[in-house]
C-alpha cells in the first residue's frame, strides 16, 4: 500500500479489490459458456498480432539468433568457423581484459544512475514548490538539452573541456588549484570518472523532467492536508513525492541503467578505451572485437552477455515499480 | 508494470528459441580459400570489355592524395571512354570495417585498397576473397618497377597465413616513411644539430628539456600514435632485419633485449618529462599543431604529414629518418595500403588496367604534383633544395637504398594493434614496466604464432 493509496483510495482499487475476491465460481461458469466463442476470437487476435510479430521476429529474431549462434564459434567474420562451444562464454569471464570492461560499466552505472536520479530527486524536492513559475518550461528545456543534442557533439564538447587547457583546468587554475589540473581523459587515475561525469550530466535533465512532471499529477490536496498535520519539508517529500514519483524513478533507473550498461558513442570518441584499457566498456570491446580485431565470436559472446545482464537488471528495477492494478 | 515483466519473459523465452534454432544451423562463414582456381589469360585490352561499370573502395579522403585520385579517375574514363567508374572513398579506419562485409558480399566492388599484414589482407586472402595478381604483375611489368621489399608487403601464401609469401596480391601507390620532424628554428636556437641516431636524439631532447623547451610532441589519445613511437625506436635500437623477421613471424620474440631495450628508452623519455605532458589525453592532431607552431622541437610522425607542415612551416621544418645501431637508417614504413582485385569481379583484366593506371610511372607525377609521396619516386625527380619535400625525397631514398623499412608493428597479429596501443599507453603513463610491456606483446604474438 503506497502512502497514495492510504491518503485517497480511488474508486478502482476498491472495485479491483471486490473483483478480485468476487465469486469465483461464477466467473468459471461464464468462461465455460463463451469457452468457443472466446477461443475463434483470441484465434483471430492472433491473426491481428501476426504482421507485428512477424516484423520483430525478421528483424529482431533472427539477428539475435544469429548473434547467439556466432557466439559458439572462433571466427574472423571472413573464413571459416570453427565450433568452440562456450569457450568464447569463459573467455568473457576470464580475459582481465574483458571482465574489467564489465566493471567499468559498474563504475558508470553508479554514474550514469544513481548520481542523476539521487542528484534528481533532490532537485525535485527544491524546484516542486515553485513549479508553478512562469518560466518553468524555459528551465525544463534547457536541463533537458543534454538529451537532445547528438551524442557524438557532447562527447566532442567534453573533450574539449577536460582538454590541458580546457574549461576544468582553466576553472581549477582560477580558485587556485593548479596542482591538481590534469588531461582528464589521459590520466589513468581519472578517465573512467571523467566518461562518468558525462553520463550524469547528461542524465539529470532527463531525470528531473520526468520527475516534475510526476510531481505536477500529485493533486495538490494532498500536501495541503500534510502541512495542516504540521509536517516539515523533509517529511512532506517523504510521506507524498517520494512514494508518488516510484513510477517515474523506476523508469528514470531503467533507462539510465541500460544507457550505463550500452554506453558505446562516448567511450568510442573520448577514449577509444585507453588509456590502455582503464576505459573499456562492454559495447565497445564487442564492436571493436567484430569490427577491427576479427574475433566474431568471442564479439558475439559478449553481446549475449550484456544483453542478459541489461535483461536482469531491468526485471530487478521493474519490482521497484507500483504494481498495476488490474 | 507487470507489462514490462510479461514482455521480458516472453522476450527471453523468443531468445531461447533463438539459441536452439542458432544450435542446429550451420556454421558461419565462408568456405575458405578458393582452390587455385584457372585464372585464365590475361591481357591489357580495356576495350573488349565493352561498356562496364568498374567498383572502387578506397580511402584516399584527405587534401592531396583526394586531389590525385580524382585527377587519375578522369584521366582514366577520359582515355576508356567504355568504362565507368563508381567510386566510394571512406578513411582509413571506415574503410577497415566496413570492406569485410562488403567483400562477403556476392557482388564486392572489383577493385579495393586492402591494408596489409594479418588482420585485413590475410584474412581476406584466407578467405579466398582477393585474386592473385602475379600474371597482372609480369603483364605490367609491377615485378620489376618495385622493390622487393615493398612488393613482399603485399603478398602472402596463397592460404593467408604468411605474410611475405609467395604470392602477390596487390601493388600501393604512395610510399610511407615515419620519422623525426624537426624545427629548424629551434635546433639553431638551442646550437644543436640534426639528429642522426637514437642517442644523438636524446642528447638533444635532454638539452631542450633543460633550455625549457617541449623535446618532443606527442599526442596519443587515438592510440595509434604510439605504434609509430615505439617503432621507430625499436627500428632503431633493434635495426630493420630483426624487427622485419619479428613482424613477419619467422624468428626472434618481442622479448629481445633490444625491444626491451626500445621500450626502456620510451619510458624514460616519458618519466624524464621529454614527451608532452599527459599525452594519452592528447590529440594527434593538437600534438602536431604543437609542434607546428613552435611549441616542441620535435615531432615522431608519418609523411603523409608533409603537405600539412610544409603549409603550416614553410622551410622551417625538416625530416630525418635516423640511423639504427648498425649505422643504416631504419625506421617504420613501407607503402600505402594495397590495391586489390577481388576474386569475384567479372572484369580483373579492366581491374588491373586501373590499378596500373593509378599506380605506375606517370601516376606518380601526378602524386608529386599534389604534395603525395609515390611508392617510387622518378630518378628525376628533385624538389627545390630546403625544402620539406626534398628532405622526405631523400631520406626515402636512403631508406630504400639501405633497405631500412620496418614494416607497421600492427602486421604482426590480427590483435596486435588493439594490444600493442593499448600497451604503449600503460608504458609511456608509467602503468607497465618494459619488461611486462614486451611481455604483453609476447603473449599476443605467441598465442598467435601457435594458432597458425
Amino acid at each position: 500500500m503506497t502512502a497514495l493509496h492510504s491518503v485517497a483510495p480511488s474508486e478502482e482499487t476498491a472495485t479491483a479489490t471486490l473483483t478480485r475476491a468476487g465469486d469465483h465460481a461464477q466467473a468459471v461458469r461464464a468462461r465455460r459458456a463463451s469457452g468457443s466463442r472466446r477461443a475463434r476470437r483470441s484465434r483471430v487476435a492472433y491473426l491481428y498480432v501476426a504482421p507485428a510479430f512477424l516484423v520483430f521476429a525478421i528483424f529482431l529474431g533472427v539477428p539475435i539468433a544469429q548473434t547467439v549462434q556466432y557466439s559458439f564459434y572462433d571466427w574472423n567474420g571472413l573464413g571459416t568457423a570453427t565450433w568452440v562451444g562456450i569457450e568464447n562464454y569463459l573467455r568473457v569471464f576470464e580475459d582481465p581484459q574483458l571482465r574489467d570492461s564489465f566493471a567499468h560499466a559498474i563504475v558508470l552505472m553508479a554514474f550514469y544512475a544513481l548520481l542523476p536520479v539521487m542528484i534528481g530527486l533532490f532537485l525535485t524536492a527544491l524546484i516542486s514548490r515553485s513549479h508553478q513559475m512562469r518560466s518553468m518550461s524555459f528551465y525544463r528545456t534547457v536541463l533537458f538539452l543534454p538529451q537532445v543534442i547528438a551524442s557524438v557533439v557532447v562527447a566532442t564538447i567534453w573533450v574539449a573541456i577536460y582538454s590541458q587547457n580546457g574549461l576544468a583546468n582553466e576553472v581549477l587554475r582560477a580558485i587556485g588549484l593548479a596542482d591538481l589540473t590534469r588531461v582528464w581523459l589521459g590520466d589513468y587515475d581519472t578517465a573512467l570518472f571523467a566518461i562518468g561525469l558525462v553520463g550524469t550530466w547528461l542524465n539529470i535533465g532527463l531525470c528531473l523532467v520526468l520527475f516534475l512532471s510526476g510531481v505536477g499529477n500529485i493533486p495538490p490536496e494532498l500536501f495541503e492536508a500534510v502541512r495542516l498535520d504540521g509536517a516539515g519539508r523533509v517529511r512532506e517529500f517523504t510521506a507524498i513525492t517520494l512514494p508518488a514519483l516510484r513510477g517515474q524513478i523506476a523508469v528514470a533507473l531503467t533507462l539510465t541503467v541500460v544507457s550505463a550498461l550500452k554506453t558505446f558513442d562516448l567511450v568510442y570518441i573520448t577514449t577509444r578505451g585507453g588509456p590502455g584499457n582503464s576505459t573499456t566498456v562492454p559495447a565497445f570491446e564487442a564492436y571493436n572485437r567484430a569490427f577491427n580485431t576479427g574475433q566474431v565470436g568471442l564479439a558475439s559472446a559478449v553481446a549475449v552477455v550484456l544483453t542478459v545482464v541489461i535483461v536482469l537488471l531491468t526485471i530487478a528495477i521493474s519490482r521497484i515499480e507500483p504494481k498495476d492494478v488490474e | 508494470m507487470t507489462f514490462t515483466r510479461t514482455v521480458l519473459a516472453r522476450g527471453a523465452a523468443v531468445a531461447a528459441l533463438g539459441a536452439v534454432f542458432a544450435l542446429t544451423a550451420c556454421a558461419p562463414g565462408g568456405s575458405g580459400p578458393a582452390t587455385s582456381a584457372s585464372l585464365g589469360p590475361v591481357s591489357k585490352d580495356v576495350a573488349a570489355a565493352g561498356d562496364i561499370t568498374l567498383t572502387v573502395w578506397d580511402q584516399n579522403t584527405d587534401g592531396g592524395i583526394a586531389d590525385a585520385q580524382t585527377q587519375l579517375n578522369e584521366a582514366f574514363m577520359k582515355q576508356y571512354p567504355n568504362v565507368k567508374i563508381e567510386r566510394t572513398a571512406q578513411s582509413f579506419a571506415d574503410l577497415k570495417t566496413t570492406l569485410k562485409l562488403a567483400l562477403s558480399s556476392n557482388t564486392p566492388p572489383d577493385v579495393v585498397q586492402a591494408n596489409q599484414g594479418y588482420p585485413d589482407m590475410g584474412a581476406f586472402v584466407e578467405a579466398g576473397m582477393l585474386r592473385p595478381v602475379d600474371d597482372y604483375a609480369s603483364l605490367y611489368g609491377w615485378d620489376s618497377y618495385y622493390p622487393e621489399g615493398l612488393l613482399k608487403q603485399n603478398s602472402f601464401s596463397s592460404d593467408g597465413k604468411t605474410w611475405q609469401g609467395d604470392t602477390l596480391y596487390g601493388v600501393s601507390q604512395t610510399g610511407e616513411l615515419v620519422g623525426v620532424y624537426y624545427s629548424k628554428k629551434l635546433l639553431a636556437q638551442l646550437g644543436l644539430d640534426v639528429p642522426a641516431t637514437l642517442a644523438d636524439l636524446e642528447s638533444d631532447m635532454e638539452k631542450a628539456k633543460a633550455a625549457g623547451i617541449l623535446p618532443l610532441a606527442f599526442g596519443n589519445l587515438e592510440k595509434s600514435p604510439g605504434i609509430h613511437l615505439f617503432g621507430v625506436t625499436q627500428a632503431a635500437v633493434a635495426g630493420s632485419t630483426a624487427v622485419n623477421d619479428l613482424v613477419a613471424g619467422t624468428s626472434g620474440a618481442w622479448t629481445d633485449a633490444p625491444t626491451v631495450e626500445a621500450a626502456q628508452d620510451l619510458a624514460d623519455w616519458s618519466s624524464k618529462g621529454y614527451l608532452t605532458a599527459g599525452a594519452n589525453g592528447i590529440s594527434r592532431d593538437d600534438a602536431l599543431t604543437s609542434f607546428s607552431s613552435g611549441g616542441a622541437l620535435f615531432d615522431i610522425n608519418g609523411t603523409w604529414q608533409q603537405q600539412t607542415l610544409a603549409t603550416a612551416m614553410g622551410d622551417d621544418v625538416g625530416f630525418v629518418a635516423l640511423n639504427s645501431t648498425e649505422g643504416t637508417p631504419a625506421t617504420t614504413g613501407g607503402q600505402g595500403l594495397a590495391w586489390a582485385i577481388t576474386f569475384k569481379s567479372a572484369h580483373p583484366d579492366v581491374a588491373a588496367a586501373y590499378i596500373d593506371f593509378v599506380t605506375n610511372a606517370k601516376a606518380a607525377q601526378v602524386l608529386l604534383d599534389t604534395g603525395n609521396l609515390p611508392t617510387v619516386l622518378p630518378a628525376d625527380y628533385a624538389p627545390a633544395a630546403g625544402s620539406l619535400a626534398a628532405d622526405i625525397a631523400t631520406q626515402y631514398r636512403a631508406v630504400q637504398a639501405a633497405n631500412g623499412v620496418v614494416p607497421y608493428l600492427d602486421y604482426s597479429t590480427p590483435t596486435f594493434y588493439d594490444t600493442l596501443t593499448a600497451a604503449v599507453q600503460d608504458l609511456v603513463a608509467g602503468q607497465a614496466t618494459p619488461e611486462k610491456f614486451t611481455e604483453t606483446l609476447q603473449a599476443d604474438y605467441s598465442a598467435f604464432q601457435s594458432s597458425k
